[in-house]
């Protein structure tokens, strides 16, 4: 269960930060970026928490 | 009733060991202090501090190199300074200083001291407003703004201080979780915003930077009615941002937890990771919003609601660990409080000076002069730990002679910051000088202290 919240957090902030490079690159729209790191900050906030407190115990 | 008395009850257990070393089971691993570091130097105050390097005209080459040399001095005072005293004593400032100075020092430089931190607090969560009034078409506070410019800014700051103060009240493990989870993400939000405004700067690809770094962005050229900046304002202003926690001493507190002294160098993820890219991206955003440097705007200009959002969460993790320090300090000049009813008063005027926007705008020179009223007494613990032992004096003299007051302590501090109010210098090169008047005047008036109180011992045992 950790690790499959793990997996999904590192796809949050790939979310937040690889959308930005494609804009640079011209790849895709400033929209498109904006959008998808709204989405990798929700996918982070959800799954985060859940791991790194266990990681605590 | 009850559930209130229930609630005070619980808040009331949240004492933790405050007046005492703490104990070898409340240690904390390097990850903690990482996650610390992280979040609190990767804060919303960043998203200003950026814009105003470029307000008063750094060039490219001096922006980079100062901040390279600044963040790695800051480390270094961390490490080496910092650190030890903290592992050998594991008190925090506040205890290790009435031992020193004596109780009633003690007292006042707390009072003085929380107040520094509440208005540093003020300062983040001035910035986060700016990100949460985003969705209500907020007026946002200019440059030039010293005064609240609407009900909607008053309105904004005092909500978000209210959330800032409860969440301080919880405490350092709360603290420490919620900077552990947002520090990853933020760092990222900030380093993506400044990508994706390069496009419309002229910069194509990474063979661009340099070249348009000079010309649009840290153009050397300050704005109007702005001094100009050098390599050496920015290097000091990098080392000494911090200069009360790291030379200063306050971040005794925190790393009192450590289990060993080299955790001290866990800063250069707040230095590196944090200052450093957080300032070259909050540089570029403004860059890109033609001159703005309202934090909320810039970073919903680069990285859309993630940006606004990250303002916010931003401004909360350093805020959080301010006010805690700030109810620490308050603690100990109000001794029958619980900690957290000290750290709503602390959140009450933290969030009224928040609510003026001239906390925000003046935030380096404030932040210099936070960092030089402070330093002196870090200076006098760092003198009174290694060197009087050395020269043959006694360490913690105020304890030992159950003196209330130690005149040495208070002369060097009040003698050096007369002296560093006085020297020709721009506030942020008052304090290096600052710092050997200090350790000099504690040395040489703890010798006079010292053999005078002899002489009176062994005339009493004739």
């Amino acid at each position: 269960m950790r690790l499959i919240l793990r997996s999904v957090s590192v796809i949050g902030l790939a979310l937040t930060l690889i959308p930005s490079v494609l804009v640079l690159l011209n790849a895709i729209s400033w929209n498109l970026h904006a959008d998808l790191m709204t989405a990798g900050m929700l996918v982070w906030f959800a799954t985060a928490p859940g791991w790194i407190r266990s990681s605590r115990r | 009733m009850n559930s209130t008395r229930s609630v005070i009850e619980r808040l009331d257990a949240l004492y933790e060991f405050d007046r005492e070393p703490v104990a070898g089971t409340k240690l904390q691993g390097s990850g903690n202090f990482i996650g610390i570091y992280s979040g609190e130097h990767i804060a919303g105050t960043e998203y200003v501090i950026g814009p105003l390097f470029v307000a008063h005209g750094v060039t490219a080459a001096d922006f980079f190199l100062g901040l390279l040399v600044g963040n790695l001095l800051a480390v270094l005072s961390w490490a080496f300074v910092t650190s030890p005293i903290s592992v050998r004593t594991r008190l925090t400032l506040y205890w290790q200083l009435r031992g020193v100075a004596g109780p009633y020092l003690t007292v006042g430089y707390c009072i003085v001291n929380a107040l520094m931190f509440c208005f540093l607090a003020g300062s983040m969560i001035s910035v986060s407003a700016t990100a949460v009034g985003l969705p209500f078409e907020m007026t946002m506070p200019g440059l030039n703004d010293m005064l609240p410019n609407s009900v909607g800014w008053v309105v904004v700051v005092l909500f978000v201080g209210s959330v800032v103060t409860a969440l301080a009240i919880l405490g350092f493990e709360k603290i420490s979780q919620f900077s552990k989870l947002a520090s990853p993400w933020m760092i990222l939000v900030f380093i993506a915003g400044g990508l994706a405004v390069l496009p419309g700067l002229g910069i194509g690809s990474f063979a661009d930077f340099w070249r348009v770094a000079n010309e649009k962005i840290w153009t050397g050229v300050p704005f109007p009615g702005q001094t100009k900046f050098t390599f050496w304002h920015v290097m000091f202003f990098a080392w000494f941002c911090n200069l009360a926690m790291h030379i200063g001493m306050s971040d005794m507190s925190l790393l009192r937890y450590a289990r060993k002294w080299y955790y001290g160098f866990s800063s250069a993820f707040g230095m590196f990771l944090g200052h450093f890219i957080a300032w070259t991206a909050s540089s570029i955003l403004c860059a890109a919003a033609a001159g703005n440097v309202a934090p909320g705007p810039i970073a919903y200009l680069g990285a859309g609601l993630a940006g606004a959002v990250s303002v916010v969460v931003a401004g909360w993790t350093t805020a959080n660990p301010t006010l805690y320090r700030a109810g620490l300090a308050l603690q100990v000049a109000t001794p029958d409080w619980k900690r957290w009813k000290v750290t709503l008063g602390a959140g009450i005027v933290t969030t009224v000076a928040a609510v003026f926007p001239a906390l925000m705008m003046k935030l380096l020179d404030f932040v210099a002069l936070y960092g030089l009223i402070l330093m002196p007494m870090g200076a006098i613990i760092f003198a009174d730990f290694w060197l009087l032992p050395k020269l043959g004096m006694k360490s913690a003299f105020a304890e030992l002679a159950a003196l209330r007051l130690s005149w040495p302590a208070l002369i060097a501090w009040a003698l050096t910051l007369t002296v560093c109010f006085a020297l020709p210098y721009e506030i942020f090169f008052k304090a290096l000088p600052g710092w050997f008047i200090a350790v000099g005047l504690f040395v040489a008036l703890s010798y006079a202290q010292q053999r005078r109180q002899r002489v009176v011992v062994g005339r009493g045992n004739l």
